[in-house]
């Protein structure tokens, strides 16, 4: 039996097929692995959740590279223990594709041969070490206002990791905050290099909402099928709302001259993306996208080593069972 | 006395979209069967939406007895929860 064919509901045609799976989502209830889906329902998860896993574990290699060079042994233990999340929530959204019938070689040849993106966030460099309390801060917050989002999503495996992601993450968000906050309250040049931080990742970080909804290709349909429950300008807006507070209440200036209150929207206005830039580092022109790449395949082909034991390893414990 | 059917661990998804949870366990002589006998014995309310039986000689457990080495390094790590950050008084969301 196909994988796809598993929980079939007996005598029905594709039509019908759809027809309930999509009553199934439009009445709020989950869609679980056994269930018949349509194919492009598969595949679309499958994209999302690996690409969401890759942008865990590329992720962190800008922070990794602050480990050695956290000013205190406490900052180190900290972000040592930020880096060892992200490595646990590339895990879980792992394990969730798996759920849909992809393996996990799969999915990183997928990231190697780079037919699978990840965050094009995680291609700018960390230059200073107030970008590590930048990221912490502002991405970890834009991941979390996406991911809270995403608890809803339709795919019970996705929605559950995502539950589990979001707990772990406020951590990430105060951590980087704190940082921030140290820095604002230190000399002249310690606010100098935090307000630099955040001068680099304002934008980026904003982009990591995705394209305007008026130009997202995906939107509609995923909209419908209840994987995304909130619109990419939505969940960017709802971001600026809550930053802007925690910016002026540290004293950070948030880069953008068009940024002020729109009391009749309820919302701030914001100025326009450089869409260029987005469409350049998305397509592996980020500064560090080389280098992330790079590293990845790196240290996966020198774990081979230890891929090779546990198969020489497998198979003689196989073969003494069968002596036995 | 032994028997000669195998332990199952049941595991009930009691609704869409939560985990399977562990309610107790039966014996049986295959897998198909557990899944009947699990009907019977802990879904007669319909408490379930979804069923799994695993064999009890499958599961892997760590002892409480491990506590200790398994889980001692975790304490010292106050700084992994959200409450160990002070805030300004005017954030209000963080
Ligand atoms: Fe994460
Ligand atoms: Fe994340
Ligand atoms: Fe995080």
């Amino acid at each position: 039996m196909d994988r796809r064919d598993i929980g079939r509901f007996v005598g029905m045609d594709q039509a019908e097929e759809e027809k309930v799976f999509q009553e199934r989502v439009d009445a709020e209830e989950k869609i679980e692995p056994k269930d018949w889906m349509p194919d492009k329902y598969r595949k679309t998860l499958i994209r999302q959740i690996s690409q969401h896993a890759h942008s865990e574990v590329i992720g962190m290699q800008p922070e990794g590279n602050w480990l050695t060079r956290a000013p205190t042994l406490h900052r180190k233990a900290v972000l040592l223990a930020k880096v060892q999340d992200e490595g646990g929530h590339g895990l879980y959204l792992y394990s969730a594709a798996e759920t849909m019938g992809v393996s996990r070689e799969e999915m990183i040849d997928d990231l190697h041969e780079e037919r699978a993106k990840y965050a094009s966030i995680f291609n700018y460099p960390t230059l200073t070490w107030s970008d590590i309390g930048a990221i912490g801060w502002l991405v970890d917050s834009a991941a979390i206002v996406n991911q809270i989002s995403l608890q809803r999503t339709s795919y019970g495996p996705y929605a559950r990791a995502m539950v589990r992601i979001c707990k772990e993450e406020s951590f990430h968000q105060r951590q980087g905050y704190n940082i921030m906050m140290t820095l604002m309250r230190g000399s002249d040049e310690q606010k100098a290099m935090a307000q630099d931080s955040v001068n680099r990742f304002w934008w980026p970080v904003l982009m990591m909402f995705g394209p305007h909804d008026s130009d997202s290709v995906h939107s509609a349909q995923n909209m419908k099928w209840k994987i995304k429950r909130q619109s990419n300008d939505d969940l960017r807006q709802k971001f600026i709302d809550q930053t802007v507070e925690q910016a002026n209440a540290i004293g950070i200036l948030l880069p953008d001259p068009d940024l002020k209150w729109n009391e009749e929207r309820g919302h701030y206005d914001f100025g326009e993306i450089d869409w260029e830039e987005f469409r350049r580092s998305m397509s592996g022109g980020g500064p560090c996208s080389r280098l992330r790449l790079a590293h990845h395949r790196q240290v996966h082909e020198e774990g081979e080593w230890v891929r090779e034991a546990m198969r020489v390893y497998e198979n003689k414990k196989r073969s003494n069972q069968e002596a036995a | 006395m032994t028997s000669h059917t195998q332990l199952y661990e049941i595991f009930i998804r009691s609704q869409r979209g939560l985990d399977h949870k562990h309610v107790g366990s039966l014996h049986a002589d295959d897998a198909e069967q557990a899944l009947q006998y699990a009907r019977d014995v802990y879904t007669r309310r319909s408490e379930g939406v979804s069923i799994w039986a695993v064999k009890s000689s499958d599961i892997a457990a760590s002892q409480e007895s491990d506590c200790g080495s398994f889980y001692d390094p975790l304490d010292d790590k106050p700084y992994r929860h959200a409450s160990h950050y002070d805030l300004p008084d005017e954030v209000k969301s963080l």
